[in-house]
């Protein structure tokens, strides 16, 4: 059941204020877009609600991307394509790019944007657990002023975001990390490519040479109602010597951790399972 | 301001397109009713399947996510133009050759993804080749003849 | 042998590759205006009331229900069960009740939502298992929309004397065709005039035939065009009967142009898919490992109405035994009513359900027995003069040895039996490798092609150019271009000076469906048949002159055009001699031909995923002779892939009888990621049938291919998986089931 196109109001501003102004109007009624990858196919579904919708790629201030010494921010609009060309990533973020790789095909990261996939909130998506185990923070801005949260308490239940219906997601703030991280990405989905994720896995470790973890951390999507880092998990694991029973006691804490569901594409044993499949083998790594 | 057509000026196959639509259109209705191009089609209507693949500044997107009011001033190229009058492009060529195309309905996406595939990399490895198709679904032919087409083309250009 | 054997252009290939090919959406008529169907929600029930809701200009669509009817209200095609509209008796979810028109896309949506139904629901019947049982009745008497009974010599005695009992149950699940074009149609209609359908269609006298039946019209004024079509794969065999006779109702009533084009949401889920099976074989075999009886229960589950379930039981269950000499076998097929969208064609019908369980069984036999799976089937392969299922003698050349040799020296296979052995031992990835022997039966089955009596001609027109008129389509598969080497071989002349006519029922004689593999080798015959005796007329004139060149052809057929007339050759059907098949007791010879294939499969499943990939795949098959080599291996490609589907990603997920995965996004097809390279090898031993010796090819690549991975499967990891798909969370749930057993 398609929707009625007439109904739809877009504006497509090409200021940042101009989009905040719009945002700020009392009907609360604006709704921001970015590439429209998800919104496209609500609105093909006939799930779109009718209504006033704001388009920002015109807007430049949302598509930077500045290496500062201790930190790269990158713009909200920056698509997918853009992430795994960019050197800069590639170098300091590479489970980031790894996840831009995995999203959708070429054609869907040539128009997605790494502000749509956060603010879309599906616990499936690719791009999110790097975020949470480089430990991102986002710039939230309006009329008011700007905000910068740390993007783990972004999401606060499903779909649900620490977000004002007149704010914007602006840019993402990756704090540079530790030297000789040990990093590992791994998405399984329903085939090799334009897939939906079953269970995505993003990991960090650093590890001394006696085998001892001095920092953990885990993030998994498809495992919850948001993206999610493993906090009880790391908790184990830190300061401990990889060995295989202490890879036994992380599978066992991390199908406490998260907690998977039956969808239509998959099942909970399953996921349960090869999250911790995938744990099991980024530690036998280390 | 609801139900009113909005004025969206691009650039389709090199030729100038001044277009009166509502906002939210999708680009692949746009481009098959108001242009008559009906080259690019509808096989899944949520960016599955490649069907409706068209170039966007040089960029492969699939024209059935993409809202008409975000291409204004771009330069948009679909299977028609791929072609240069009567010269087929060696991608076409080889998939002539090749036995490319069975039914054809994925065709124009898969062509319009190989040209983009060759103007970015003119010598890609197998395995590129295939990478590159991952949004480009095809029933009939099991890949295996696109992926030669693909190769082919792209020794003759050489 | 002119222009067989080679790799010609496809013909219609430059529109395809310039997107100028013109499939039905990209036709618009002057007027036209869109339809859409209001379906049922709920699987079984009685349709009280319907409601138009408010805030809708109804006043500006059009709206047609089963009270508009004028002639019968069913589908013509096997049985009259089954309404183009539901009248008051709901049968499965999807049931078409309402049909909708206005000239806006998006008014038409919105007044489509608004359309709301007063069902009194009754309890439906979702399991063949709950069918068989008759937990409720829901058609005819006993849920039984087919069943037929196929024996030969005595089963029941085999069982005291055998050595080896083996028995095992097997599952295959349904499958959507998935043409990446979805089904449309446009249709004008009137009263006086009559009927104009355009569609995306594979056989355009079913529909033909339906709306005569529909409308109460006579056959001159119904026709039938056939455009463009973007892949059938069956799935547009009979479909397209009913959404013909809906654009058609509503143009009628309209009096306007009407199209209707699915969405992929609605096309998965109301149209037909590959009906679900459930096998029980029971085998016998003496010490020697020599086959004494085979008893097979096949079960299909039909849905809601009867379609083409009894042709699909009757291709299921004679090919259910397999490639086997056995003396003592009974098959017992049962197609059965469920309250889901009927299920019908899907390349295979019914075969690639029988083969996946009969050659998964010898594996599990050969296995208990003790020998290699390809020990047990040599000593059991039916070999040239033996009798089938069906009590066939074989007149072609048939040799599975051979067959199977090729297939193990190409792929190497006992090297890499070895070899992943060795692997398994020391790598987390565990590697394997399987084969399927099997075969097809070419076109339809017994008296089917007699009482079909298919026809085609071929003619030339007054420039000398030659046509051939026949109703079977293009869906990709080649037969433009086939039928165009068809004819210029037997007419010593280019297939450049030869044009198909695209299928228009006002055109083109009844060459049957174009299905059960029989395009290129029943209806190329015809053609075949045809050429020569345009030939044969033209020779017999004295204007042409053997020998003689294409141009001196051209030439013959101007002058006999000026001065005698139009100039044709006809051909008609007609079965090999001493063909003979009993429809009552299933005996006799099914098929005139046979496609004969071992079919190798090597995979990697990855116990971190579960996640099986198939890694290479070699499809050895003897077809009489290839017409165009690159057409020919393409199909075989094609099929491999789509079976790799269907045994690894292809699941349709239901919930109260209706496909809830009807998305792109959630039922999965292989992409050019999941496919392997695949080596595709001819053989050409049997030419007796056929156009130049072509037997049919497009439907074999289903039979041997899931259980070729599935053996495959068991040789990596050692466990047995009998249902397919086989996702990675089936294979996790088996498994992990099996080690958690174990402590």
């Amino acid at each position: 059941m398609k929707a009625f196109i007439p109904d739809y109001e877009v504006m497509a501003p090409s200021s940042l204020t101009e989009a905040l102004s719009l945002l700020n109007d009392s009907s609360g009624k604006w709704k921001p877009f970015a590439g429209g990858t998800d919104l496209m196919v609500l609105l093909e579904a006939g799930k779109l609600p009718i209504g006033k919708y704001i388009s920002l790629h015109g807007l430049v201030e949302l598509k930077s991307q500045e290496d500062h010494p201790e930190n790269v921010t990158i713009g909200s609009f920056m698509t997918f394509s853009q992430i795994r060309g960019s050197k800069i990533l590639q170098e300091e973020f590479p489970l980031l790019c790894l996840g831009a790789a995995e999203i959708g095909s070429l054609a869907i990261q040539n128009r997605a944007t790494i502000g749509g996939n956060i603010v879309n909130a599906s616990p499936a998506a690719d791009s999110l657990p790097p975020l949470l185990v480089y430990e991102a923070e986002v710039e939230l801005i309006s009329m008011k002023g700007s905000r910068w949260i740390p993007y783990k308490d972004f999401h606060t239940g499903y779909k649900q975001m620490s977000m004002y219906p007149y704010e914007l997601l602006s840019r993402i703030r990756l704090p540079k990390k530790e030297k000789n991280l040990k990093q590992f990405y791994r998405k399984v989905g329903v085939r090799g490519a334009q897939a939906i994720s079953k269970v995505c896995m993003a990991a960090t470790a650093q590890v001394s040479t006696s085998k001892t973890i001095e920092s953990f951390r885990l993030a998994f999507g498809s495992v919850a109602p948001i993206p999610l880092r493993c906090i009880q998990t790391e908790t184990v694991l830190k300061g401990k010597q990889v060995c295989n029973d202490l890879i036994q006691w992380a599978e066992k804490k991390l199908a406490e951790e998260i907690s998977p569901i039956d969808d239509i594409r998959s099942t909970k044993e399953y996921r349960v399972k090869v999250a911790q499949n995938l744990l099991r083998t980024f530690m036998e790594q280390l | 301001m609801s139900g009113k057509k909005i004025s969206v000026t691009c650039e389709v196959n090199g030729e100038e397109k001044k277009l009166e639509v509502f906002p939210m259109e999708r680009l692949l209705d746009v481009l098959r009713s108001e242009c008559k191009l009906t080259g690019a089609k509808e096989g899944c209507g949520e960016g599955e399947c490649g069907a409706c693949s068209v170039l966007i500044d040089g960029q492969l997107v699939n024209s059935c996510l993409v809202p008409v009011i975000q291409v204004q001033g771009k330069n948009i190229r679909t299977i028609e133009g791929i072609a240069n009058d009567d010269t087929l492009h060696p991608v076409q060529k080889a998939f002539l050759q090749c036995g490319g195309a069975q039914c054809g309905i994925c065709t124009p996406g898969m062509i319009i993804a190989a040209v983009n595939l060759l103007e970015n990399d003119p010598h890609p490895s197998r395995e590129k080749v295939i990478e590159w198709l991952g949004g480009n679904l095809c029933r009939c032919t099991g890949y295996m003849k696109i992926v030669e087409s693909i190769l082919q083309a792209a020794e003759e250009k050489s | 042998m002119g222009e067989i054997g080679k790799s010609i252009i496809r013909k219609e290939g430059k529109e395809k590759i310039t997107g100028q090919a013109r499939y039905i959406d990209d036709i618009t008529f002057r007027d036209m205006i869109y339809g859409a169907t209001v379906r049922s929600p709920i699987p079984r029930g009685l349709l009280r009331n319907i409601f138009f809701g408010a805030g809708i200009p109804w006043n500006e669509f059009t709206i047609v229900t089963a009270q508009d009817i004028i002639g019968s209200n069913y589908v013509e095609l096997i049985a009259t069960d089954q309404p183009f509209l539901v009248h008051n008796q709901i049968n499965h979810p999807e049931e078409p009740i309402v049909l909708l028109a206005h000239p806006s896309k998006d008014m038409l949506e919105k007044g489509r939502a608004a359309v709301k139904f007063d069902i009194d629901p009754l309890p439906p019947i979702l399991s063949i298992e709950d069918s068989l049982t008759q937990k409720e009745i829901i058609w005819g008497s006993d849920n039984l929309l087919k069943s037929c009974l196929l024996e030969k010599g005595n089963v029941d005695a085999v069982w005291e004397d055998a050595a080896f009992i083996i028995e095992d149950s097997y599952e295959t699940g349904a499958q959507e065709q998935l043409y990446i074009e979805n089904q449309g149609v446009i249709a004008i209609a009137d009263q006086k005039t009559g009927i104009t359908v355009w569609g995306s269609i594979q056989c355009p006298y079913y529909i033909h035939k339906a709306l005569m039946t529909l409308f109460s019209l006579p056959t001159e004024k119904i026709r039938v065009i056939q455009a463009e079509t973007g892949g059938g794969f069956g799935g547009k065999e009979e479909y397209p009967t009913m959404i013909s006779g809906h654009a058609a109702l509503l143009a009628m009533k309209s009096g306007k142009p009407v199209k209707i084009i699915y969405s992929r949401s609605e096309d998965m889920a109301a149209t037909t898919k590959r009906h679900p099976s459930r096998t029980k074989i029971k085998m016998a075999a003496d010490k020697d490992g020599i086959l004494l009886g085979i008893d097979i229960d096949f079960a299909l589950d039909g849905g809601a109405y009867v379609t083409l379930s009894p042709v699909v039981l009757s291709r299921g269950s004679i090919h259910a035994c397999g490639v086997y000499y056995c003396e003592n076998l009974r098959v017992r097929g049962r197609a059965v009513a469920t309250n889901t969208p009927p299920h019908g064609a899907f390349r295979g019908f019914g075969a690639p359900q029988s083969t996946f369980a009969i050659e998964r069984h010898m594996n599990k036999a050969a296995k208990e027995i003790g020998i290699a799976p390809e020990e047990f089937r040599r000593r059991n392969f039916i070999k040239q003069g033996q009798s089938t299922a069906t009590k066939q003698i074989i007149q072609e050349r048939i040799d599975f040895d051979v067959l199977l040799n090729e297939a193990f020296r190409v792929s190497d296979y006992h090297e890499k039996l070895k070899q992943f052995a060795l692997h398994n031992q020391t790598n987390k990835k565990k590697k394997g490798i399987g084969f399927a022997s099997f075969m097809h039966g070419v076109g339809f089955t017994g008296s089917g092609e007699l009482y079909l009596a298919s026809r085609a001609n071929v003619e030339a027109d007054k420039d000398g150019r030659i046509h051939v008129l026949a109703s079977s389509t293009e869906i990709g598969q080649g037969t433009n271009t086939i039928f165009s080497q068809i004819a210029a071989d037997a007419l010593g002349i280019s297939s450049d000076d030869v044009d198909v006519v695209r299928p228009d029922t006002k055109f083109v004689p009844d060459s049957g469906p174009t299905v059960a593999s029989r395009t290129c080798s029943i209806v190329g015959k015809l053609v075949e048949n045809a050429a020569m005796e345009l030939r044969q007329t033209l020779i017999s004139s004295g204007y042409l002159k053997v020998p003689y060149n294409k141009e001196e052809f051209k030439a013959a057929c101007k002058s006999y055009y000026e001065n005698i007339g139009p100039l044709k050759g006809v051909s008609q059907y007609k079965p090999p001699k001493n063909f003979i098949w009993d429809d009552k007791t299933y005996t006799g010879d099914a098929y005139a031909s046979y496609g004969f294939a071992v079919y190798v499969a090597e995979i990697t499943v990855n116990p971190e995923t579960y996640e099986t990939s198939v890694d290479n795949f070699y499809a050895i098959q003897e077809v009489g002779q290839v017409i165009n080599p690159v057409l020919a291996t393409g199909q075989i490609e094609g099929g491999v892939v789509q079976g790799i589907g269907y045994t690894l990603y292809e699941k349709v997920v239901w919930k109260e009888g209706r496909m809830i995965n009807n998305q792109m996004t959630n039922y999965i097809i292989p992409t050019a990621r999941d496919t392997p390279p695949i080596h595709v090898h001819f053989e050409e031993w049997n030419k007796q049938h056929g156009p130049q010796g072509a037997k049919g090819i497009g439907e074999l690549p289903l039979d041997g291919t899931s259980p070729a991975i599935i053996n495959a499967v068991e040789n990596a990891i050692g466990i047995s998986i009998n249902a397919i798909p086989m996702l990675p969370e089936d294979l996790f749930k088996v498994w992990e089931g099996k080690s958690s057993s174990k402590a």
